[in-house]
């Protein structure tokens, strides 16, 4: 089969999974709906990989598939078809989506075992991986933000699955809002470059920039002004400052939710729409700039908010956040490669984090803050070996994959010279803090002293809170629809998520043996075929900087680990010394505690005033001028209108009569006249 | 006299005729007056009748006193039913479909 | 001769009408009426008319005016002459039944004067004639105006007019009955059991609200 017949085949898959889940969750009996759709998924991989297969078949030069099923609107002026486009890199992304979402359905069929909205769950969670294979195999703006948009809703739906917590449906809210702030700039971007290539497909798009659409120089207005609304968009939807504010609210969802679509799948669309789009930013580097300052200043600040909070899944949150800046960075500055590889093996260990935090959220009965836990070491091992595994591929210590790519990022950025120098020390600088805050969140969880639900565990019970409250505001919930069901599950106790665990972690150790530095280019080799046409695709590291990087990463994972033992394990009231006494450490802990502040800056910059303007709107322009005005004058006018006219049906007989012979001797009159 | 008289008092029966209807209060005068106008153009038929020749209008005439028997039949019918009812016999007072 | 005739006729013609407009008492009226009526019947025969005259004579003043009577009778005058509370409200009351008073009035002397004017001023030559001549020897010479010229148009040229004002005799028949049917005062119509030929095919009750809320049909 063709490429591109298993291209439509990994979007089918996913659609029917959904569909049937969707309409028939009542026949189906007990929790086929999630076998469904971990089999709808995993269906969808192997298509991924018949696609990888059937790719290969093709000489470099013609890896660029397009098919098309029909011609939406293609008419004066605009082509819009539903058409894929199947070539390296979004053979590259279903495989990465695909797989990390099989391995994540099978987590979820044991997570969410007991809840009852079992089936929905399901059907949303298929309904995000068609959407975001949409995304990634659209070949015509069209698909991209139609895919964009679902995507967008099946988070909003996810994030507010537990839709009777006050807290979920705010944060599913604050997430779709800022989505459409994001689409809002993807559709205009659109509009920017469609102006000038005046076609939406993919590759007549870079056709066209390459002939000569956009000038021959760089940075020409309308281009910087559509790249840096797609950059727009991309922020909103990877969670870059200044649009961030919403992943960590997203963690209201339920772990697995926050596992693919905050970690793994979603959050990494922005990154993908900017290697798609290289041609266009090549051209304007001054949104590439814009992009590359953005990532960095992410991974730093998200860093540093990571060592403050308390919440388990918020430091994984803000770890992702931080991560996804190495990414942009680095597909921003032109190391495509490296920031794609980085998206695969964030995905595998990122998505290993998560499901490891779930297991031990689930050991606490649903409570997620790091000061209640502790000790854990003894009754989830295998859990704790998923932490460990997680954690040091994200501190990048060799051998494990988070070292190789992301060190790779920062090579390539740190060979362009000139004022990158200050992102690659930027760089290093978040590396450091990631290991002190991953291995501080997985000491404070697993070492020191068992709490008591860790004790109960050892004993081979584990706890059940008598009353279910939300981890956020601790207000006492049921367990009716609509809330977490009453029991919840570890992976010591569940084969499925052992395995997916297991899978991922093998993932997580093993991937970076594809793209090791001089020694083998799986991934660069992959995917030059899309970036051919990419200034500095060619790595050609200078062995000076390269030994330099790479000890350089270790020594500050390594570092970073033997810190954060010492802060917290160690001498274990050290942190809290810093905090209240050392002054400087008072005021950065505030900072950091307050995640710098954003949430209050959007609210007094723009929630506030938009609220106002709604107030006033309804008030005076819509009670007043609308109702009052417009409404009551119309119909106040007609009755007026009417009464006086009603005047003359009063009932009188003589009246009447009087009318009539009053008319005919008008009428007569008028005919006297005319002879 | 020439036809144009009976004309002229045709036209004085039925104007007559007319301005009782609307100035008359009991229904039955109301009626009465009605008569006068049929009768009214009774003559001008029965005058242009006589004046083409032919017997056209007598035979209309006819009819029309035919028609004035039925209604009369029908109006006063409604009066005795009014009066029946201890309703006031006054074409004012009975306005109730109005507005 | 034919002058003076038609001038006491058409002094009885108009002094009737007016006695009907202008007499406060119904039964007054009513005699005006036929005093009218019967000049009328004068002013036909010297138009030729016989059979109509007589018809006016005998139908309209003689049925007509004879059931006017009795319904005069009957109802009662007391319409606009007695005093009592009617006695305030003759003089019309509220500004509607002054200003129709007036205005009645000029609309029907402005109705008078148009007709006249149309009339009278007509280009028609043959209305300052004296009708259609007959020339000897032709039969409309003796027979216009005869019951049998009349009856044999009726039965040719105007058959189906004559059907039809047979057909609206019955139906005002009919009308008169139900109208003036006596019923028993005021009260509510008793309820009467009316069974319809659709009774026959399906169950009474069917469609009613009563059924529709689940109640046992009779």
């Amino acid at each position: 089969m063709s490429a591109t017949t298993w291209g439509w085949l990994v979007l089918l898959f996913p659609l029917l999974g959904t569909l049937v889940t969707a309409f028939g969750f009542r026949r189906l009996p007990g929790r086929s709906a999630g076998w469904i759709g971990t089999a709808a998924i995993l269906l969808a991989f192997v298509a991924a990989v018949g696609a990888l297969i059937a790719l290969q078949g093709h000489t470099p030069a013609h890896r660029e598939l397009v098919s098309s099923l029909w011609d939406y609107a293609v008419t004066v002026g605009i082509d819009a078809r539903v058409s894929i486009l199947v070539d390296p890199l979004s053979v590259f992304m279903i495989l990465t989506v695909t797989g990390v979402s099989t391995l994540i359905h099978l987590y979820s069929i044991s997570y969410m075992d007991r809840d009852r909205g079992f089936a929905r769950y399901f059907a949303y969670l298929n309904f995000f991986v068609f959407s975001m294979l949409l995304l990634v195999l659209a070949s015509n703006f069209m698909l991209l933000i139609v895919g964009w948009a679902f995507v967008g809703a099946a988070s909003y739906l996810l994030i507010s699955f537990w839709y009777r917590r006050t807290t979920a449906t705010r944060a599913g809210i604050k997430a779709f809002v800022i989505n459409v702030i994001g689409d809002v700039g993807l559709v205009l971007g659109t509009y920017f470059i469609f102006k000038h290539t005046h076609t939406l497909e993919f590759l007549g798009t870079f056709k066209a920039t390459r002939a000569g659409a956009f000038g021959f120089g760089t940075n020409e207005g309308d281009l910087v002004a559509g790249c840096v609304l797609l950059l727009v968009g991309a922020f909103a939807k990877s969670a870059q400052i200044p649009l961030h504010t919403w992943l960590p609210d997203a963690m209201e969802g339920p772990t697995p939710v926050s596992s693919l679509i905050h970690a793994a799948t979603m959050v990494t669309a922005g990154v993908y729409l900017i290697a798609r789009m290289h041609p266009l930013f090549e051209r304007a580097p001054a949104a590439q700039d814009v992009g590359a300052v953005a990532g960095a200043a992410t991974l730093l600040i998200a860093g540093t908010i990571g060592l403050a909070q308390s919440d388990i899944k918020r430091v994984i949150a803000y770890s992702t956040m931080s991560q996804i800046g190495y990414m942009i960075m680095g597909v921003s500055v032109g190391a495509y490669a490296a920031g794609l590889f980085h998206l695969m093996t964030h995905a595998f260990f990122k998505a290993l984090l998560f499901m490891a935090a779930g297991s031990i959220i689930g050991a606490m009965a649903g409570e997620q803050s790091l000061d209640r836990m502790g000790g854990f070491r003894r009754a989830l091992p295998f859990t704790f070996g998923c932490f460990l595994v997680g954690g040091l591929a994200l501190s990048g210590v060799p051998p494990f994959s988070g070292f190789f790519s992301k060190d790779e990022v920062l090579l390539v950025t740190g060979e362009l010279g000139g004022w990158h120098w200050a992102l690659y020390v930027i760089g290093y600088i978040g590396a450091f803090l990631t290991a002190i805050y991953t291995f501080r969140m997985i000491f404070r969880a697993f070492l020191g002293a068992p709490v008591p639900e860790a004790r109960e565990l050892e004993g081979g019970h584990p706890h059940h809170a008598e009353v279910p409250t939300n981890p956020a505001t601790g207000e006492a919930e049921d367990t009716d629809v609509g809330f977490p069901g009453p029991t919840h599950a570890i992976a010591e106790r569940a084969l499925p998520m052992r395995i997916a665990m297991g899978l991922l972690a093998v993932g997580a150790v093993g991937a970076g043996l594809v793209q090791i530095p001089k020694l083998d280019f799986v991934i660069d080799d992959f995917l030059r075929p899309t970036f051919a046409d990419a200034s500095h695709y060619e790595p050609h590291t200078r062995n000076g900087i390269l030994v330099i990087g790479l000890t350089l990463g270790t020594l500050l994972g390594l570092a970073g680990i033997a810190l954060a033992y010492r802060v917290w394990v160690a001498r274990p009231g050290t942190a809290k010394r810093l905090r209240e006494q050392v002054p400087v450490g008072r005021a950065l802990y505030t900072l950091f505690v307050n995640k710098w502040y954003f949430d209050e800056l959007n609210d007094a910059l723009i929630v506030r005033p938009v609220a106002a303007a709604g107030r006033f709107a309804r008030d005076k322009v819509e009670q007043l001028f609308v109702q009052d005005a417009l409404i009551g004058g119309t119909t106040g006018l007609v009755r007026a209108g009417s009464a006086a006219v009603r005047a003359a049906q009063n009932g009188f007989v003589r009246y009447y009569a009087a009318l009539l012979v009053l008319g005919v001797a008008g009428v007569g009159f008028y005919f006297l006249l005319q002879t | 006299m020439s036809i144009g008289w009976y004309l002229a008092v045709s036209a004085i029966v039925f104007s007559t005729g007319a301005v009782g209807v609307i100035t008359r209060r009991n229904p039955l005068v109301v009626l009465l007056c009605l008569e006068l106008m049929l009768n009214g153009g009774n003559l001008a038929l029965i005058a242009f009748s006589r004046m083409w020749g032919n017997g056209d209008g007598q035979i209309l005439a006819l009819v029309v006193m035919t028609v004035a028997a039925c209604e009369v039949c029908i109006g006063l019918g409604m009066i005795v039913a009014i009066h029946r009812r201890r309703l006031p016999v006054d074409v004012d007072e009975l306005r109730e479909l109005q507005g | 001769m034919s002058a003076v005739l038609f001038f006491i006729a058409a002094i009885g013609v108009i002094t009737g009408a007016i006695g009907v407009v202008m007499l406060r008492n119904p039964f007054y009226c009513v005699l005006a009426l036929v005093v009218h009526l019967v000049a009328l019947a004068v002013l036909f025969l010297l138009l030729r008319a016989e059979f109509v005259a007589a018809v006016q004579v005998v139908v309209y003043a003689g049925a007509v005016m004879v059931l006017y009577v009795f319904v005069v009778a009957y109802v009662g005058g007391e319409g606009n002459g007695s005093a009592g509370q009617l006695g305030e409200r003759l003089r019309g009351s509220g500004p509607v039944a002054s200003g129709l008073r007036l205005g009645g009035t000029l609309a029907g002397g402005a109705l008078l004067v148009e007709l006249l004017i149309a009339l009278l001023g007509t280009g028609l030559k043959a209305v300052s004639g004296y009708g259609a001549g007959y020339p000897v020897g032709l039969p409309e010479a003796q027979t216009f105006g005869t019951p049998a010229y009349i009856g044999n148009l009726l039965l040719t040229r105007f058959l189906l007019v004559f059907e039809i004002a047979s057909f609206l005799l019955l139906v005002a028949a009919v009308g008169g009955v139900v109208l003036a049917r006596r019923r028993r005062g005021l009260g509510p119509d008793e309820e009467r059991d009316v069974i319809t030929p659709l009774d026959l095919l399906r169950p009474r009750g069917t469609g009613t609200m009563s059924e529709g809320v689940g109640r046992p049909t009779p």
